[in-house]
């Protein structure tokens, strides 16, 4: 009998595909979302949803004009659309928010060669470019829909970072009834989440350990409070989900490491000195910019090596 | 420092299934080149009758093993079959006789020195049995005035899927394994043996460590049931922490590395002088209802196995060797040679062809070697051998464990292997000698 299948070695494959990556990110992403909308009312699933839509759609389009293979299938739009739902302030209209999906897929995502490609993070760049073009309406907060221990029924409140005047509670914070974007506010679903990726081996947990780490180090050195900085703004969801992204971060463990103390300093610097109350996401895209030159200087040491030894790399 | 390694599934059913030798075949077809080195020039020629252990096909160079007759025969013709490195290369055909007498060259050696112990062992025929198939008289025959050897390590990891023919020499030859090692350090003078064995056989594990309670220079060490383990390299770190340099053999950090089984063999050898013309090997796969060991002929056809094996479906796609590192053939009428330790039938194959890489990292944290694979491929892709060099994929040792665990199915340790030939043919003649080492 001949005609049997020739291929090379290995022979057999594991079971993980970048769709059961993707689809285990949204898995973690949900209690997040849930949290939003119980926070935040119906809108803000609504314009999760769209975003996640927008974003699929933008790419089977570009994949169809542009002649090339349809990629929709492995799930990575959907994550990057419900990322940058997340991101976004509840009350948002509905064409900022097609208009920064089209900047995450088109621009940052597929201009650059599609999945694994990009530089940058799509939801980051996404929202920076929103909040760049309409800083109004990216700041607007509105309040919770359910109150919190504080009681507070306002039609509209600011971020705590922005005006510490209004300041919740540690509680109110750690389950996110106060204002803030649809998916950033609820740490404690976030942290589900992220316990939950690192559980299943999917994201290296030293990357949120160092990123949170660093600012709250920074924060304990700056005479802040700690926890307040740990608890509000884009921290948890930028160090879980945003920072741990494969394409747009380092490799190796250690340049991971080098990644995350980055955008907790970054963070940490913005956050105290700079203009703007947040500092996650430009954080983030300033070190996904270095992320080439981390890589190239930080490598795993080949095993016994002759060239290596040379340099004085391995002893 | 800790070597990069991957979980495996263990699928090892035919672990507790005791060697049966099957029927002797019609015909079987050995080939003149069963390892790496260099192929052999048959002795015998069409219409000569063999008998069984008889000299078939010997060569002067160095890194080559005579070939035996595995049966009583006729040999009726020559034909050309493919060997483990994907090169055609001659091969006997010989019908077997009903009758089966044993050559009279097959007399147990005599043996007073060093140089009679490495000469009887090149006589033998012996290749190691793990699936490098490197002729062990080459391992044993270093200056021992210059290179000082000081531990025997004997391999009996056996890491990858479905393969269990190790495990079962240990269990129904484990006297013949130490025997074998206490020879081989009695005659190399070598003052110290280990035996490493992964976790996932503690009855292995056990009925070594039984066996060689009484020898105070044998050890038995617990390997990681982790891939690769038995890969030469990691198999010495992992047992006596010593690192190979690029290039360089396990004789230059004290080591002479033996499988397990080709320990037994050569202490049967020593007592009856039958060359290797038969072996253990493992037939399972999704294809195959019960899995099995069996012992055979060398030269023994892929089908006449298959026809012994209880077959659940027809196979699509068949393997010599483990999942991991084995090749995939495309005729049943393939002989098995000396270094086949498993036969895998799969069928329901389905292959859906390789996605974008998403930069996870999951290939350069398998990569027991340090190497990058991603961005080994990227060199690659780019014919950059200048960055090939410099990312050293010489080390790639084809284990495959960066494919086996990439999300996005890409052929990584198949792009190595690539590299590793471009690099060969665009390097001066003066490297190349080094690299063909």
């Amino acid at each position: 009998m001949s005609g049997l299948l020739i291929e090379p070695s290995p022979h057999i494959r594991c079971t993980l595909t970048t769709q059961k990556i993707m689809l285990n990110v949204l898995i973690a992403l949900l209690p997040g979302v849930i949290a939003g909308t119980v926070i935040f009312g119906l809108r803000a699933l609504v314009l999760v949803v769209l975003c996640a839509a927008f974003c699929v759609i933008f790419e089977m389009l570009f994949n169809i004009i542009t002649k090339h293979e349809q990629t929709i299938y492995d799930l990575s739009a959907v994550v990057t659309g419900v990322l940058l739902g997340m991101n976004l302030p509840p009350a948002l209209p509905i064409y900022m928010a097609a208009i920064g999906c089209f900047a995450a897929i088109v621009v940052v995502k597929q201009f650059f060669g599609g999945i694994g490609q990009n530089f940058a993070n799509p939801a980051i760049t996404a929202r920076i470019v929103l909040m760049l073009s309409f800083g109004k309406y990216m700041t607007s907060w509105s309040a919770p829909v359910i109150a919190g221990t504080a009681g507070i029924d306002a039609v509209s409140s600011a971020t705590p970072l922005a005006d510490p005047e209004i300041m919740p509670s540690y509680l109110d914070l750690f389950l996110g009834i106060h204002g803030g974007c649809i998916g950033e506010t609820c740490t404690a679903a976030l942290l589900l989440g992220g316990i939950y990726l690192v559980a299943r081996g999917l994201i290296d947990p030293v990357t949120p350990f160092a990123f949170i780490g660093t600012v709250a180090l920074c924060s304990l050195i700056g005479g802040h409070d700690v926890l307040m900085q740990l608890l509000s703004g884009g921290l948890v969801i930028g160090a879980f989900f945003m920072a741990t992204d494969y394409s747009t971060t380092p490799i190796t463990r250690t340049g991971k490491l080098i990644f995350a103390v980055g955008c907790g300093l970054i963070t940490s610097a913005i956050r105290f000195f700079g203009v703007y109350p947040e500092g996650v996401s430009f954080s983030i895209l300033v070190m996904n910019i270095l992320v080439p030159l981390i890589d190239r200087y930080v490598r795993p040491k080949p095993f016994g090596a002759k060239n290596a030894v040379r340099k004085g790399v391995q002893k | 420092m800790k070597l990069n390694s991957i979980k495996l599934p263990r699928l090892n059913g035919a672990a507790e299934m005791q060697t049966v030798r099957l029927k002797l075949p019609e015909r079987v077809v050995i080939a003149m080149s069963q390892h790496g080195g260099v192929p052999c020039v048959p002795t015998v020629s069409v219409g000569d009758t063999v008998k069984t252990g008889q000299l078939i096909g010997d060569s002067d160079a160095v890194i080559s093993a005579p070939i035996h007759s595995s049966v009583t025969g006729k040999i009726v013709g020559v034909t050309k079959v493919l060997n483990v490195f994907g090169k055609l290369h001659e091969a006997l055909v010989i019908e077997t006789s009903p009758e089966q007498v044993l050559s009279e060259e097959v007399i147990p050696p005599f043996i007073d020195s060093r140089e009679d112990f490495i000469e009887a062992v090149k006589r033998s025929g012996s290749v190691g049995l793990g699936g490098a198939g490197f002729p062990t008289h080459v391992k044993f025959s270093y200056d021992p005035g210059t290179v000082k050897i000081d531990t025997l390590v004997v391999n009996g990891a056996e890491c990858e899927p479905y393969i269990t023919s190790d495990y079962r020499t240990f269990m129904e030859e484990g006297e013949k394994v130490a025997q074998g090692i206490r020879m081989i350090m009695k005659y190399l003078d070598i003052p110290r043996a280990v035996i490493g064995i992964e976790h996932d056989k503690p009855l292995a594990i056990k009925r070594m460590t039984e066996i060689t309670s009484s020898d105070s220079n044998i050890d038995v060490i617990t390997l990681p049931s982790r891939y690769p383990q038995g890969a030469e390299k990691v198999l010495i770190h992992n047992t006596l922490g010593r690192t190979i340099m690029e290039g360089e053999l396990p004789s230059s950090v004290g080591c002479v590395v033996l499988n397990c089984s080709t320990a037994a063999f050569i202490s049967d050898y020593l007592i009856t002088g039958m060359p290797l013309i038969s072996r253990r090997l493992t037939v399972d796969g999704n294809a195959v209802n019960k899995p099995m060991n069996v012992t055979v002929p060398i030269g023994t056809r892929a089908c006449d196995i298959m026809a012994a094996a209880d077959l659940r479906t027809q196979p699509d796609r068949a393997l010599f060797g483990g999942p991991m590192m084995g090749i995939s053939f495309y005729d049943t009428e393939m002989p098995i040679t000396k270094t086949t330790n498993a036969l895998l039938l799969f069928s329901e194959t389905v292959r859906d062809g390789d996605t974008p890489c998403i930069r996870c990292g999951r290939c350069v944290r398998a990569c027991s070697m340090g190497l990058m694979p991603t961005e080994l491929e990227h060199a690659f892709d780019k014919k950059d051998t200048e960055r090939l060099k410099k990312l050293n994929v010489n080390l790639c040792m084809n284990c495959g464990a960066c494919s086996y665990v990439c999300p996005a199915k890409r052929n990584l340790s198949e792009k190595n292997q690539l590299a590793k030939l471009l690099l060969r043919d665009s390097v001066s003649v003066k490297e190349r000698v080094l690299y063909e080492r």
